[in-house]
């Protein structure tokens, strides 16, 4: 007696307003992001707003805006699209679920507001993604459990018995998040066992280098569950469903999957190479992250693989270049990460300009260009129209691109120039270059990664154009599209 | 013990992936099919493997 009642459709509701906020949130993150960029190159532009804009101020305002802002609610918008859809089962089945996912809306998005404006005003713990204080931490821990209950309701009332991997992933990031954010968050608010001092102050519960094993055992897997994970969830499912072609190999996607579990969760100590943790522990990290090679290439492998015999549509289609791109990237920064956590290189990579490379070839490419591609995809099927313009999407994919090969590109010769400055010497042994001589050679690339970023910021209003005209002015649709969005030349 | 590590977790690595196989060859799962569940996902569709089958599977 499956689907009972077919005057029901999936409701789309909750998935329209994560879209909303991750255009919105994109657009400031990377608004700041490419702020922060051009301050390095000119640092004059630190003063523009006066201490508010101060390079050191508005760093954390750019990660968390980009990571919890920007990809959250991509993550956010897609699950409540997906859930649905792989699930067989319409959130306006369950008046409960519907009020969960509103209430988990509206939740995240006043609470990152005031979390970010409490980044502005300097309220911070000083660790690295993990900035919030302690009520923010609060209002963390009640979005999750909501988000947990609307994915976990949604399993329980579903049709479709068996997860489809994208499920998986989702559950997967579920239970990492809340696994990492509450034991880096371990934290004690000084206000209530002082009596005294600032309301919102707290400190670690951890101490020295066990805080910082901590801290990157939850910061390289924030990468991981908030980076990866949704993003392959993603993919799964809107790469198969764009191109119309079933994923390459569902086992291997399996295989994949538990490789990525078990391999991830090991690798964070590479960020703490050459400090005072464990040698051993140092070590677990490099060779645990050059393993991740083999399940990050499984899942992009069997992405690209998925296209087989069906490449022209790489030629048509802007969305299935987007997403290719992105599993392309996924391929370049899950590579590059490894061959930097290898110790040698570590030696000379580490504390560089290189590092910010990696991280953005890997947000710009990979999670970028998933959540743009998904949220196009997704625009048509919201509002039963075409997509505005195929052009304006062409357009769009080429500025970014070439935005995200300016930025990379640059850092990595920024980086290594940095890293072989920094360590050359002379004939008796004394540093060849002072810091200042560094800085001098790199300004060029400081600006070139500055336009690289504007690049990909400009793209990220061509899409917001388009998304929006998509949703007022375009031609409607008879009926939901099956595979490929139709848009307009 | 590093080696006698890396022998189990080569084990447990080729033995799932031979497990998938096994499944497949015995008849028990046809996991290829479950990329169907992305391709066909109208509420209208039906389900790859419906949740109701197997309760009543369950309950005879």
């Amino acid at each position: 007696m499956h689907n009972p009642n077919h005057a029901i459709e999936y409701d789309y509701t909750v998935a329209k307003w994560f879209s909303y906020l991750a255009i919105l949130y994109g657009i400031v993150g990377m608004g700041v992001g490419v702020l922060i960029a051009f301050q390095l190159a000119f640092p004059e532009l630190n003063y523009i707003f006066g201490e508010y804009s101060l390079f050191s101020r508005l760093r954390p305002v750019h990660t968390n805006t980009v990571a919890f802002g920007f990809t959250l609610s991509g993550i956010f918008a897609t699950w409540y699209y997906v859930g649905q859809r792989v699930l067989k089962v319409s959130m306006a089945e369950s008046k409960f679920l519907m009020t969960v996912g509103k209430l988990h809306f509206w939740l995240y998005f006043i609470g990152s507001l005031l979390a970010v404006a409490s980044l502005l005003v300097r309220y911070t713990t000083s660790k690295e993604y993990a900035q919030f204080e302690w009520p923010f931490d609060i209002v963390v821990v009640l979005i999750w459990v909501l988000w947990g209950i609307s994915i976990f309701g949604l399993i329980g009332i579903r049709r479709e018995k068996t997860l489809y991997i994208s499920m998986w992933y989702y559950i997967a990031t579920f239970l990492g998040v809340a696994m990492l954010y509450l034991f880096n968050n371990m934290e004690v608010p000084t206000y209530f066992v002082a009596g005294m001092g600032d309301f919102f102050h707290s400190v670690s519960m951890y101490a020295g280098t066990n805080d910082a094993l901590v801290q990157w055992w939850y910061g390289h897997n924030a990468v991981a569950f908030v980076f990866t994970v949704p993003i392959i969830a993603m993919i799964y499912y809107y790469l198969p469903k764009e191109s119309g072609q079933p994923v390459y190999s569902y086992k291997l996607s399996l295989l994949s999957f538990w490789g990525l579990m078990f391999v991830y969760l090991w690798a964070g100590g590479h960020h703490l190479i050459y400090s005072t943790v464990p040698d051993w522990m140092q070590t677990m990290g490099s060779v645990f992250s050059v393993i991740l090679i083999l399940p990050s290439w499984g899942s992009a492998l069997n992405m690209l693989l998925t296209m087989k015999g069906e490449w022209g549509q790489l030629k048509e289609n802007p969305l299935i270049k987007f997403m290719v791109l992105a599993s392309t990237f996924y391929m370049l920064s899950t590579l590059e990460g490894p061959i930097q956590s290898i110790k040698s290189v570590n030696a000379l990579a580490h504390f560089t300009d290189w590092i910010p490379g990696h991280v953005h070839d890997g947000t710009l490419g990979w999670v970028g260009f998933m959540i743009i591609a998904a949220i196009m995809h997704m625009a048509p099927r919201f509002y039963k129209r075409e997509i505005y313009s195929k052009k304006l999407l062409e357009m769009q994919f080429w500025l970014q691109t070439t935005g995200i090969v300016l930025y990379f590109s640059s850092m990595w010769i920024a980086g290594i120039t940095q890293g072989m400055m920094w360590r050359a010497v002379d004939q008796y042994g004394n540093l060849a270059y002072s810091f200042i001589d560094t800085v001098t050679v790199l300004h060029p690339y400081y600006t070139l990664r500055g336009i690289g970023g504007l690049f990909y910021f400009i793209g990220l209003f061509m899409w917001a154009y388009n998304f929006y005209k998509t949703m007022t002015a375009s031609k409607e649709l008879k009926e939901e599209p099956t595979f490929a969005s139709p848009m307009a030349a | 013990m590093y080696f006698g590590l890396i022998v189990f977790l080569t084990f447990v690595l080729y033995g799932y992936i031979f497990h998938l196989y096994r499944s497949e060859k015995r008849g028990e799962r046809d996991y290829e099919k479950y990329g169907k569940i992305a391709l066909d996902d109208e509420l209208t569709s039906k389900p790859i493997e419906p949740i109701e089958e197997e309760t009543k599977k369950e309950s005879k």
